[in-house]
């Protein structure tokens, strides 16, 4: 049997003369988690919502196990936008049902569902309170109820970790790992690079309206280059630069950070950095997430238009 | 997919969010409220016209032994000046005084040789100025009667001479003759409808501004379409605005026939009433789904007032020249021109109907034009309301709204 997917194939979409998303393509596995990164403005919001049907493209497609998505195959989408919303005078429990049935489900199906996810993400005891008078991060927590009680098979979540104190977050990232365990595939943009780094398999980061790159965090991230972590306490700014071998010098805390070219002989690095004193810790380590998103975004020119 | 999953067609999508609305809004306490004055305040009416009628309705006069002839001419004379009166038998001029001194009697009619009508009249304190006057033409007509019969004439035969010769009036096209319950009837219906467009129609548009400043719209969105979304709401809104009529006219009709203020038959009062709701339907729809259009372009319910305006002020102008002009004039031209137009009708028509006279016609084509006009409205809401209700923060302009795709 073929890979069920998530095919965003070539979405272009503008408004008056911004172009929001120019030929967008990725797709997503079953089971997979894919994080969408990019700055605000970039086109993530657009294509989420164009994948739910809340906008039309202009032109490209989004299919689903080969078929193009149809307003039937949408009700089966659990979908996290990225403006939070629930009616605020609407009880939890009745909003949750209200959403499911909304989903297609029966009012028994509704029920059950309302209230094992109210119980899983600890919110059970507010399930006759006015959605109003929850605090911040349990509106959250309903809100990801309410992308969660039609037992979807695909999930789009937009910022879904975005105001979520670390519980919930931990809470969150729970989640989505066991539904991808279950064969769900997963799409969910966030800043939080570092989050998206440990948890998803893949990512694709957009800039003005279409991949710049895309693919597996491990591959991505090898591809980045070697750097070198090194704490020199006494070592003068800039002591590395010029250094045969290095491309680029950053700080982060204490350390600097070397972006070396391959096959760089990192041990003439390290009798530079012990010239200037004690050498506390000297560490290779890949590119992170966020140093590749930094080049990504910032290479090639300055940005195309932008939209939200 | 799985398959196994039920399917949500059109209609199922429509009934869960018209239901939605049912009863969330049956439960606030403000329909409650708002219902609960609104019959209260019609029984009341029906009771203030029972109590004012009651007492002009009829004269309480006694008579005593020698004045108890004048009984069967003054009742006669009451009848032609459209009064009534009721005739007691004091057993004394004492016992008459006594009974006019705690109320019972409005005035007494006592013997005097000294009148040539050959009686006076005692009162409490004053008397009435109708009741007087149909003293005064009694006592006219017993002097008149005197001096036909000293020319030695028939007062009888003079009497029905008089009583024959009548201007004929020949009217070239036969007036209405409306008749003042009907157009008291009217009045209420007009004032119901007007309330209930307002009441109802603002909260269609506060409720699409609702859903678009909680946001809550792209979820809605991202599994109904938007005309479900907008067909629901004004589907259910309406429900609810129904049965606040429904429960007001129902109040409406039992107070009025069991206080016997009306006393128009059951037929025409239950006529009215199904009128009130075809017309509040109509009515509703048509404005309805331009108010949810208006609605979507902004995103403040502070906003609401002033966007849906331009609107209001047609059901408003309706309203006023109903009030205003058809109580005095109820066949007037202008109302008559005004209630067929589609944006007028459901104001006007409701109105006009109750007081009655409308030619059949008249009724159908307002009726029909409402229904044809329904369609091209849902047609263009639809579109303002898709191309608005996501946009949120500034003012959507109407003509942006209608042109983006």
């Amino acid at each position: 049997m073929a890979q069920r997917q998530l095919e965003i194939d070539k979405i272009s979409k503008r408004y008056g003369d911004l172009v929001a998303l120019r030929e967008m393509s990725f797709a997503v596995r079953a089971g997979e988690l894919f994080g969408f990164v990019g700055s605000n403005g970039a086109g993530k919001t657009t294509t989420m919502r164009i994948a739910l049907g809340v906008l039309s493209a202009d032109s490209g497609e989004v299919r689903w196990d080969g078929k193009p998505i149809t307003a039937q195959t949408r009700r089966h989408i659990g979908y996290m936008p990225e403006e939070r919303g629930l009616y605020p005078k609407m009880k939890v429990a009745d909003q949750l049902i209200y959403l499911a049935r909304l989903h297609g489900l029966s009012t028994r199906e509704a029920n059950r569902s309302v209230d094992t996810w109210l119980e899983r993400l600890g919110v059970a005891a507010r399930r006759d309170d006015e959605v109003q008078k929850l605090s911040l991060g349990n509106q959250q927590r309903v809100q990801l109820a309410a992308a969660l009680v039609h037992n979807p098979q695909i999930l789009v979540l937009d910022e879904p970790f975005s105001g979520l104190d670390p519980v919930a977050v931990d809470v969150m990232s729970d989640v989505l790992r066991e539904k991808c365990a279950e064969g769900v595939p997963a799409v969910f943009s966030s800043h939080q690079l570092d989050l998206v780094e440990r948890l998803c398999d893949r990512v694709g980061i957009v800039r003005a309206g279409s991949m710049v790159a895309l693919g597996g965090i491990e591959e991505l991230c090898a591809a980045g280059g070697d750097h070198l972590l090194v704490d020199a306490p006494d070592a003068p700014a800039g002591w590395a630069q010029g250094l045969p071998g290095v491309i680029a010098t950053g700080a982060e805390g204490r350390h600097t950070v070397l972006e070396l070219q391959p096959g760089t002989d990192d041990q003439a690095i390290l009798k530079a950095a012990l010239d200037t004193g004690p050498v506390r810790e000297f560490t290779h380590r890949r590119a992170t997430l966020t140093e590749l998103f930094r080049h990504a975004v910032s290479s090639d020119g300055p940005e195309g238009s932008q939209a939200a | 997919m799985t398959g196994t999953e039920p399917i949500l067609g059109n209609w199922p999508a429509v009934r869960l969010v018209a239901g939605r609305e049912l009863s969330t809004r049956l439960r606030t306490r403000s329909y409650r409220i708002t219902t609960a004055i609104l019959a209260i305040l019609i029984i009341a009416l029906c009771v203030i016209m029972k109590l004012v009628s009651g007492s002009s309705s009829g004269y309480e006069v006694g008579f005593t032994g020698a004045t108890q002839p004048l009984a069967s001419p003054l009742h006669q004379v009451a009848a032609a000046l459209g009064q009534t009166v009721t005739d007691h038998t004091a057993t004394s001029q004492a016992d008459g005084e006594a009974q006019l001194r705690s109320g019972k009697l409005d005035a007494l009619i006592i013997p005097d040789a000294k009148s040539t009508s050959g009686f006076s009249v005692e009162v409490k304190k004053d008397i009435d100025a109708n009741l007087r006057t149909a003293l005064n033409v009694l006592a006219g007509q017993i002097a008149l009667d005197e001096q036909i019969v000293k020319l030695h004439g028939n007062p009888a035969t003079v009497r029905a001479a008089e009583a024959e010769a009548t201007a004929t009036v020949h009217p070239l096209q036969a007036p209405y003759p409306y008749q003042t319950q009907q157009l008291v009837l009217g009045i209420v219906a007009g004032v119901l409808i007007y309330l209930s467009l307002m009441i109802n129609g603002q909260m269609v548009a506060q409720g699409v501004v609702e859903e678009k400043t909680s946001r809550v719209v792209e979820l809605l969105l991202s599994t109904v379409r938007p005309w479900q979304l907008m067909a629901g709401k004004v589907l259910g809104i309406g429900t609810v605005g129904l049965i606040q009529m429904l429960v007001i006219g129902v109040c409406g009709i039992v107070a009025g026939l069991a206080t016997g203020v009306l006393t128009v038959s059951v037929t025409a009062a239950v006529g009215t009433v199904i009128w009130l709701i075809v017309w509040y339907l109509l009515g509703f729809f048509m404005y309805a789904i331009v108010f949810a259009a208006l609605g979507a372009l902004v995103s403040r319910q502070e906003e609401v007032g002033s966007v849906v305006s331009p609107a209001m002020i047609l059901v408003i102008a309706g309203y006023v020249v109903g009030i205003s002009v058809l109580p005095s004039d109820p066949s007037s031209s202008l109302a008559e021109v005004m209630s067929v137009i589609p944006v007028f009708a459901p104001t006007l028509m409701p109105m006009r109907l109750a007081m009655g006279g409308v030619p059949a016609w008249e009724a159908i084509v307002s009726v029909g034009l409402v229904i044809i006009l329904i369609p091209a409205l849902v047609w263009l809401a639809a579109r303002i309301y898709r191309n608005a209700v996501l946009r949120s923060g500034a003012r959507v302009k109407l003509s942006q709204a209608l042109r983006a795709a």
